[in-house]
C-alpha cells in the first residue's frame, strides 16, 4: 500500500520539483545562490567555512602567544617578527633591545599584546569558531535533512542569522586595527578592567577594542537568537510524517536542546553587554565600584571618574549565567555528531538512546544552576558555594550517562575505522579526561588553589579541543560526501587524525602538571621573570608544550589540503548513501537540491536500525516501509542535482 | 518548494510556525529584560540609602502612559477580533488606534519625560564636605535628618546659572541660580517623603546663590544623565530599550495598517495570523512596562 502511495506521489512531486528547479536554480543567479542564500544547506556551509577560518585564526593567535611563553618573552625570529608587527602594530608588538649593546634585536609580544591575543583567542574560538560550526553550521546542514523536511521553518530569518553573524565577525576582526588593538580583558571581559580598558581621552569613544567587542557580541548574540528560534520551530513543526519524537536521531535531540540553551542563556549576557556599554560610553557605574583606583593605562593612580556604587560581581553573575550553559552549547552538538558516526560505523544501534535523551534534558536543566562554580574566588561564602558545589557534582551524572552509553555502543560492533570513526572514537577518552579532571574543580577548596592555573586551561581544552573539535572533524569527514558529492582522502585523513591525536595530548597533558604546580594562565613570559623561584621545576614544560602546539598547527595543514583538494578532485561518490547509514539525510540526491527530497518521505522506524536480525542488509533506513516488500522502494537513486 | 504549516496549524502540535516562533522570541525577551531587572535589583540592594533617589519621576504622567499602553493592548486584540470576523473596516480603525497609542506613549517620553532630565542639574556632595553645605542638606541638629533616623541627604539639585561652568574642566565652581525645594527647606518634614509630582524649583536671589566647589562633588554631577547615579543609569537603559521595543511595534503595526494590509485580499488567514503574532509581541511590550512603572515611579 505504501509502495503504491510512493509511486503515486512520485510523479506529482517530480513535476513539482521540476518546477522548483527552473524557478530556483535559473532565476536566483550567483548572489542569491552562493551569498544571500535562504537555503539551509548553503547557510550551513557558509557558517562552517567561516567558522573553520576563525578556528585557524584563533589557533594562530595562540601559536604566537606560545612563542612568548616558551621563550620568556624573547623577540620573534626575524622571518616572522616584522611581519606580525606590520599586521598588528605597536599596541601588540614592541621593540626588543639587547641588554648589553642596546641594539635593536627584533619584535617581541608586549604584555598588553599578550592580553589582546589571550582575550581574542578565547572569544574567537568559542563564539566565532566552535559554536558557529558545531551548532549553526552542522545543524543547518544536517538537521532539516534528518527530520525529512524541505528547509528551515523561517528561511529568511535563517539568512538574517548568518549575516548578523557575519557583521559580528567583521567587527571583531576590525577591532584589531583600531588604536590600542582589540579587547584585552579576557574572553570573560571582567569589569572593572573591562570598564576602563581603552577608555579615556587617548581613545575613540566607539572605535576602541573594548567597545567594539561589546558591539560585536550584540550582533553575535542576535545571530544565535535567530538561529535557535529557527531550529526549535523546525524540529517541532517540520518533522516528516512518522518522525515521532522517539524516532528523532540523537543528533537532532542534541541540537534541539542546544537551541534552548542558547535561546534562554544568551539574553542575560546581552543585558550585561548593554550595561557594560553604558559604563563605557555614558560613564554610568553598573560594574564600577566606588573609589576605584587604577594605576597606569593613562589614569596615573587617580580615582576613576565614575559615580560609583556598581558591582563587578554582577557582571560575573550575568556572564556565567550565559557561559555555563554555553559550555554545554559547545559540547552537546559534538556529542550529537559523535553519536551518529559511532552508530553508523559500529553497525549497531546506540546503547541507551532513551537514557541519553533523558541525560541531555537533565544536563540542560542543571546547566542553568551551576554557574557560580566559576566564581568561588569572589568569596561568596560557604552556603552559596555548597549549593553550587552540589549542583556541579550532580551535573556530572548525566555527562557520565552519555559517555557510558557511547562506550557501550562500541561493544560487540563490527567497527569500521574510517577517518570519521577514528575522530569519533578518540572523542570518548578525550571527553572523559576533560570531564573527570573537572570533578575536583567543582569543590570550593580545590578550586581556590586551581583557579586560573594551567590545570583549568587543560581541563576545558580537553573538553573543547580534542572533544568538540575532534567531533567537528569527524562530522566534516562524515558529511562531506553528502555536501559535495565527493569523498575526502582517507590517507590524508588518517595522517591528520594520528598527528592531531598525538600532538594535542602532548599539548594539554603537561598543562595539568604545570597547573597543579601553580603556573598561572596569564603570565605572558611563561612565568620566567617573576615567579621562577616558585614554579621552576615545571617551567621546562613551557617549551615542549609550545612545540606540540606548533606541531598540531602543522598537522592541520593536512586537513586544509585534503578539504580543498577533495572539493575539486576527491573521489566521486557512487551512491547517495556511501556509509550505508539509516538516517534520512542519506535519502536525498547528492548533493541535495533546493527542497532536498525528490520523493515523499515517510518515517517508519527508529534512527539506528543497524544489523536487524533477519533483514536483507545490515542497515534499514528510517524511510523503509516495514512490510517485506521484495524491491526496496528507497534504493540509492543517484539523481543529478543540477541537470 | 513550500514550507509546511506557515499558515495552517500542524495537527499534532496545534501551532502554525510563526506563532511558535514568536513565543520562543518572547521567551528570550523575558530573559533579556529579566537580566536587566535583576541588574536593577542587584544595584538597588547594594546602593547606599542616600544614593538611591525616590520621587524623581512624575507619577501622574507615568500613570497616563501606563493607561495609554494598556489601551493599545486592548485595541490590538479588537483589531484581531475584527479580522477574525472578516470585518476589514473595523480592523483598520482599531489598528490605527493601536499605533496612535504607541506613538502617544513615545511622544510623552520624548517630549517630556526624558528631556526633563537633561535640563535638571544634580550633584552628590562628598561625605567629608557635607558640613560646608549643611544649609542645603539639613542633616545635623536636633531637627536634622540624622536625628530623625533618616539617611543623610548628600544631594543638591536645581538649575545652574550657566551650563558652561558645569562642562568646563577649568571652572572650579558651579553656581546654582535655582534649587529644588528639598534643598531650600531641607529640614521640613514635608520634604522627607517622596511626592507623586516632583516639587517646584525655588529661584534664588543674587547673593543667595548656592556655590558648589567641584572638588566637593562626586563625579557624575551635571544633568540627570546615567552617569549621575545608578538609578538614572537603570532608568535610561530599561526605559530606553523598552522605548525601542515600542517603536518597533509601532512600525510593524503601521506597516500592517498601510501597505502590508494588501495581503488581506489574497490571503486573509495569513494576514490575521500576522496581526495575532505581532499582537503577542505588543502584549509583552505592555507587560514589561507593567514592571517598569512600579519599579521606577512608585518604589
Amino acid at each position: 500500500m505504501t509502495h503504491a502511495a510512493e509511486l503515486h506521489a512520485q510523479p506529482e512531486h517530480g513535476a513539482h520539483g521540476h518546477h522548483d528547479h527552473s524557478h530556483d536554480h535559473h532565476d536566483p543567479g550567483f548572489w542569491r545562490k552562493w551569498v544571500f542564500s535562504t537555503d539551509h544547506k548553503m547557510i550551513g556551509i557558509q557558517y562552517t567555512v567561516t567558522g573553520l577560518a576563525f578556528l585557524m585564526f584563533g589557533f594562530g593567535l595562540m601559536m604566537v602567544m606560545r612563542w612568548s611563553i616558551a621563550n620568556g618573552a624573547a623577540p620573534f625570529p626575524n622571518w616572522c617578527g616584522p611581519f606580525l608587527h606590520s599586521i598588528f602594530g605597536d599596541a601588540v608588538f614592541e621593540k626588543a633591545f639587547d641588554p648589553n649593546t642596546k641594539a635593536f634585536v627584533g619584535w617581541s609580544l608586549s604584555t598588553q599584546g599578550y592580553n589582546v591575543f589571550g582575550a581574542m583567542h578565547g572569544t574567537i574560538m568559542v563564539f566565532f569558531g566552535i559554536v558557529p560550526i558545531a551548532f549553526a553550521g552542522f545543524a543547518n546542514f544536517v538537521l532539516p535533512l534528518q527530520i525529512g523536511t524541505v528547509d528551515m521553518a523561517f528561511p529568511r530569518i535563517n539568512m538574517a542569522s548568518f549575516w548578523s553573524f557575519f557583521i559580528s565577525c567583521v567587527i571583531m576582526v576590525l577591532s584589531f586595527f583600531v588604536d590600542g588593538s582589540a579587547a584585552k580583558s579576557g574572553w570573560t571581559n571582567y569589569p572593572p578592567l573591562a570598564g576602563v580598558a581603552d577608555t579615556g581621552p587617548a581613545f575613540h569613544p566607539v572605535m576602541n577594542g573594548g567597545t567594539l567587542w561589546l558591539i560585536g557580541m550584540v550582533f553575535n548574540i542576535t545571530a544565535s537568537l535567530l538561529g535557535s528560534i529557527n531550529f526549535i520551530a523546525t524540529v517541532v513543526q517540520l518533522r516528516a510524517p512518522g518522525m515521532t519524537w522517539g524516532r528523532l536521531p540523537f543528533f537532532v535531540w542534541a541540537q534541539f536542546i542546544t537551541a534552548y540553551l542558547l535561546l534562554l542563556a544568551f539574553p542575560p549576557l546581552e543585558s550585561a553587554a548593554i550595561m557594560n556599554l553604558f559604563d563605557r560610553a555614558f560613564g554610568s557605574s553598573f560594574f564600577m565600584p566606588t573609589g576605584l583606583v587604577v594605576n597606569g593605562m593613562n589614569f596615573d593612580g587617580q580615582p576613576l571618574q565614575f559615580s560609583g556604587g556598581g558591582s563587578p560581581i554582577l557582571w560575573q553573575h550575568l556572564f556565567w549565567f550565559l557561559a555555563h550553559p554555553e559550555v554545554y552549547v559547545l559540547i552537546l552538538p559534538g556529542i550529537g555528531m559523535v553519536t551518529e558516526i559511532i552508530a553508523c560505523n559500529c553497525r549497531k544501534p546506540i546503547w541507551g538512546y532513551k537514557a541519553m535523551v533523558g541525560a541531555i534534558f537533565a544536563l540542560a536543566f542543571l546547566s542553568f544552576i551551576v554557574w557560580a562554580h566559576h566564581m568561588y574566588m569572589t568569596g561568596m561564602g560557604p552556603k552559596v558555594s555548597a549549593f553550587f558545589q552540589t549542583t556541579t557534582i550532580i551535573i556530572s551524572v548525566p555527562s557520565v550517562i552519555l559517555l557510558t552509553a557511547l562506550l557501550l555502543s562500541l561493544w560487540g560492533g563490527s567497527i569500521r575505522f574510517n577517518t570519521p570513526m577514528c575522530f569519533a572514537t578518540a572523542f570518548l577518552p578525550m571527553f572523559g579526561i576533560g570531564g573527570l579532571t573537572g570533578i575536583p574543580l567543582a569543590f570550593n577548596a580545590v578550586d581556590l588553589y586551581m583557579h586560573d592555573t594551567y590545570y583549568i586551561i587543560a581541563h576545558f581544552h580537553y573538553i573543547v579541543a580534542p572533544g568538540t573539535i575532534f567531533a567537528i572533524f569527524a562530522g566534516v569527514y562524515h558529511w562531506f560526501p553528502k555536501a559535495t558529492g565527493r569523498m575526502m582522502n582517507e590517507t590524508l585523513g588518517k595522517l591528520h587524525f594520528w598527528g592531531s591525536l598525538v600532538a594535542i595530548n602532548c599539548l594539554f597533558m603537561p598543562m595539568f602538571l604545570q597547573g597543579m604546580a601553580g603556573v598561572h594562565r596569564r603570565w605572558w613570559d611563561g612565568g620566567a621573570s617573576a615567579y621562577a623561584t616558585t614554579v621552576q621545576p615545571v617551567l621546562y614544560w613551557n617549551q615542549k608544550i609550545s612545540v606540540a602546539a606548533w606541531a598540531l598547527g602543522a598537522v592541520q595543514l593536512l586537513f586544509i589540503v585534503n578539504f580543498c583538494w577533495s572539493i575539486i578532485r576527491g573521489k566521486k561518490v557512487t551512491s547517495d548513501n556511501p556509509w550505508h547509514a539509516t538516517t534520512l539525510e542519506w535519502d536525498t540526491p547528492t548533493p541535495p537540491p533546493h527542497g532536498n527530497f525528490i520523493k515523499e518521505i515517510t518515517v517508519y522506524r527508529g534512527p539506528y536500525e543497524y544489523s536487524v536480525p533477519g533483514a536483507d542488509k545490515d542497515y534499514t533506513p528510517q524511510s523503509e516501509p516495514p512490510s517485506g516488500a521484495s524491491a526496496p522502494v528507497l534504493g540509492h537513486v543517484a539523481v543529478p542535482a543540477h541537470a | 518548494m513550500e514550507i509546511p504549516y506557515t499558515v495552517t496549524p500542524r495537527p499534532d502540535t496545534g501551532l502554525a510556525n510563526p506563532k511558535l516562533g514568536i513565543w520562543l522570541f518572547l521567551a528570550s525577551e523575558v530573559m533579556l529584560f529579566g537580566g536587566l531587572f535583576s541588574g536593577y535589583i542587584f544595584m538597588r540592594l547594594g546602593a547606599e540609602p542616600w544614593m538611591w533617589p525616590h520621587g524623581w519621576l512624575n507619577v501622574p504622567v507615568g500613570t497616563f502612559n501606563t493607561f495609554v499602553l494598556i489601551a493599545s493592548s486592548v485595541t490590538v486584540i479588537l483589531s484581531w477580533e475584527a479580522l477574525k470576523m472578516r470585518n476589514f473596516k473595523a480592523f483598520k480603525g482599531w489598528m490605527a488606534l493601536t499605533w496612535l497609542c504607541g506613538l502617544l506613549f513615545l511622544a510623552v517620553k520624548l517630549s517630556y519625560e526624558w528631556p526633563a532630565k537633561f535640563s535638571h542639574f544634580g550633584a552628590y556632595i562628598k561625605k567629608e564636605s557635607a558640613e560646608k553645605y549643611e544649609t542645603w542638606l539639613g542633616n545635623e541638629g536636633p531637627d536634622g535628618r540624622l536625628a530623625r533616623g533618616l539617611p543623610p541627604r548628600l544631594f543638591i539639585s536645581g538649575h545652574p546659572k550657566t551650563w558652561a561652568e558645569v562642562s568646563d574642566p577649568k571652572a572650579k565652581e558651579i553656581v546654582l541660580a535655582a534649587i529644588d525645594e528639598e534643598n531650600e527647606k531641607p529640614k521640613s518634614e514635608e520634604n522627607d517623603k517622596a511626592h507623586f509630582i516632583p516639587r517646584d524649583m525655588v529661584h534664588l536671589h543674587e547673593g543667595h546663590e548656592v556655590k558648589l566647589d567641584k572638588a566637593d562633588l562626586i563625579y557624575g554631577y551635571g544633568p540627570f544623565y546615567p552617569k549621575l547615579n545608578t538609578y538614572l543609569a537603570c532608568y535610561f537603559m530599561i526605559t530606553g530599550l523598552h522605548g525601542l521595543h515600542v517603536l518597533g511595534g509601532v512600525l510593524v503595526f503601521m506597516y500592517f495598517w498601510g501597505p502590508g494590509a494588501k495581503l488581506y485580499k489574497t490571503n486573509p488567514v495569513q494576514f490575521t495570523n500576522r496581526i495575532e503574532v505581532s499582537g503577542l509581541f505588543w502584549h509583552l511590550v505592555d507587560l514589561i512596562w507593567i514592571f517598569v512603572f512600579p519599579l521606577f515611579y512608585l518604589l
